[in-house]
């Protein structure tokens, strides 16, 4: 489904993605990165076989995206790492298994129902949901619980701006979210490895934070399915699985919804999950990160707090005790 | 050619040897990124990972030659044991050295720190140093002089396996199924040994 889009801002405003790849390169200097596989086809390590998975070859450019704030200045990683080494159990538990695994997986119509405490509930088509908004271009941060990390340039909308139009309620104290349950659709859900659907939450105020937001792309380009397509959350001072993806419901709530991981292991994921390198995971240390992308023989970054947004989100958690609130 | 003859294992040793080898050599060869083969995007876990997996591949094939050998009564597979034994000690070395090397920087606090704080590691860095003695006594001359303590100090495989099994059950996130067949397998061949030794050999 194309969007037609007025293109407002000419597209020379909009880093030109060789540009990207080419800082990525510039970074990869061991013989074990897979900044060749960029046109190449690849065979992981378990013996199975990619398409060939280059930008060139991706997914559909989107038109009219403008620079959005809170970017960083470190180099994205490159497309295929972006593409092909993903949590995405829908799909399969291995790293590789969302790549090779939602390759038909249809994005596209989708609609997503929104409901609770709020004045504008229904069902919305992704059209409407997304058009009415400049799409931007943000470079996050994104890292895993698992202790590795990426730097993503999503393309998307303030979060803020899609939950503002169903006007929540004063009593709306959470948003809650859920991925689409189809197993026909989504192989990895014939297992209970989750309990499906995958459900995430945030409070109102870290819904409405304005670094949070609603990815439907990446590179500049339609949102891969293995990366959570058509829409996904981004929020980034948080670890990953917060990010939830392919988002069919929105629900305003008044009191805390239950969150997948979390009822997965109560002690080892929370529902704040926010970055933190003081509490560490019980079966594992979260003071630093394996950097994706970078030369092996570089050692772990330290893990910044809130992921290095603390000067953005550290004043929404004051006072709260970040060691129980995990 | 008999099996159990001279000849038979002048030629079926090397062979098994290179075997042993060849997942090293595909592994090298998604390293270095040849024939379009990748360790994908996180090489330091696909390593670790892979390694890992041939350490307890290993361990459960040495386990097997015993009680293949009593179902069988195929008495020439015993010269292979040692040969697999000695491999799941190189798998799982290999494995511990990427652990340090790559993964840790060689930072020894650092690794000190993860033996003493985090259970799975120190189950497996338990499973490696037992391995060590099994290893060093793995030659005939050593057979010869340990005698009748020999056998009783190479039992130590047993709780290493299952050292191992557990080491990658408490290690994998939430799918548990892996380590659960590896620990099924485990399971099944320790179970034919007792069974093997209530009939008496």
């Amino acid at each position: 489904m194309l969007i037609k889009r007025t293109v407002d801002v000419p597209e020379s405003r909009v880093t030109p993605e060789s540009v990207y790849l080419k800082r990525r390169d510039f970074m990869k200097m061991t013989a074990l990165a897979g900044a060749v596989a960029l046109t190449s086809g690849r065979v992981l390590a378990g013996g199975k076989v990619l398409v060939a998975e280059s930008a060139e070859a991706g997914t559909r450019k989107l038109e009219g995206v403008v620079a959005g704030p809170f970017s960083t200045d470190q180099a994205p990683n490159s497309w295929t790492d972006i593409t092909t080494y993903n949590n995405y159990y829908e799909f399969g538990t291995a790293k590789d298994d969302p790549v090779r695994n939602a390759v038909d997986f249809k994005p596209q119509p989708w609609t997503v129902t929104v409901g609770g405490e709020c004045a504008k509930p229904g069902t919305y088509h992704y059209e409407d949901l997304v058009s009415p908004y400049k799409l931007e271009e943000r470079i996050y941060r994104l890292r895993c619980v698992e202790a590795w990390s990426m730097v993503i340039p999503w393309v998307g909308i303030p979060l803020a701006s899609l939950l503002k139009r169903f006007e929540p309620a004063a009593n709306a104290r959470f948003v809650q979210f859920k991925t689409l349950y189809d197993p026909s659709r989504m192989p990895g859900q014939r297992r209970r490895i989750l309990d499906w659907p995958y459900r995430e939450g945030l409070t109102i105020a870290e819904a409405m934070h304005p670094l949070t937001m609603m990815a439907v792309g990446v590179y500049g380009r339609v949102l891969p399915n293995q990366n959570g397509a058509p829409m996904r959350l981004v929020v980034p001072w948080k670890y990953g699985f917060k990010s939830i993806k392919a988002i069919t419901e929105i629900n305003f709530v008044e009191r805390r919804p239950r969150t997948s991981w979390s009822m997965a292991a109560p002690s080892e994921y929370g529902f704040y999950a926010n970055v933190n390198p003081k509490v560490d995971h019980p079966r594992w240390s979260q003071a630093r990160e394996r950097v994706i992308g970078a030369n092996i023989f570089a050692p772990k970054k330290p893990t910044l707090m809130f992921n290095g947004y603390a000067d953005q989100v550290a004043s929404l958690y004051s006072g709260l005790d970040l060691r129980k609130n995990y | 050619m008999k099996p159990g003859s001279k000849s038979f294992y002048r030629l079926t040793k090397p062979l098994l040897f290179l075997a042993g080898l060849a997942p090293l050599g595909y592994i090298a060869l998604c390293a270095f990124n040849i024939a379009g083969l990748t360790l994908g995007a996180n090489p330091i876990e696909e390593l670790l990972h892979q390694l890992g997996l041939w350490g307890l591949k290993f361990l459960l094939l040495t386990l097997a030659v015993t009680p293949v050998r009593r179902w069988t009564g195929w008495r020439w597979l015993v010269r292979y044991r040692r040969m697999l034994g000695l491999f799941a000690f190189f798998y799982v070395l290999l494995h511990f050295l990427t652990y340090a090397v790559l993964d840790q920087g060689l930072d020894a606090a650092a690794i000190l720190e993860d033996i003493a704080k985090r259970p799975y590691i120190t189950l497996g860095m338990t499973g490696l140093l037992l391995l060590v003695p099994l290893a060093a006594t793995s030659t005939r001359g050593m057979m010869r002089r340990l005698g009748g303590r020999w056998q009783k100090l190479h039992r130590l495989v047993y709780a290493i396996a299952v050292l191992g099994v557990w080491h990658f059950y408490w290690q994998v996130k939430l799918d548990t199924l892996q380590p659960l067949v590896y620990a099924a397998i485990l399971a099944v061949l320790l179970s034919t040994r007792m069974y093997y030794r209530r009939r008496g050999r």
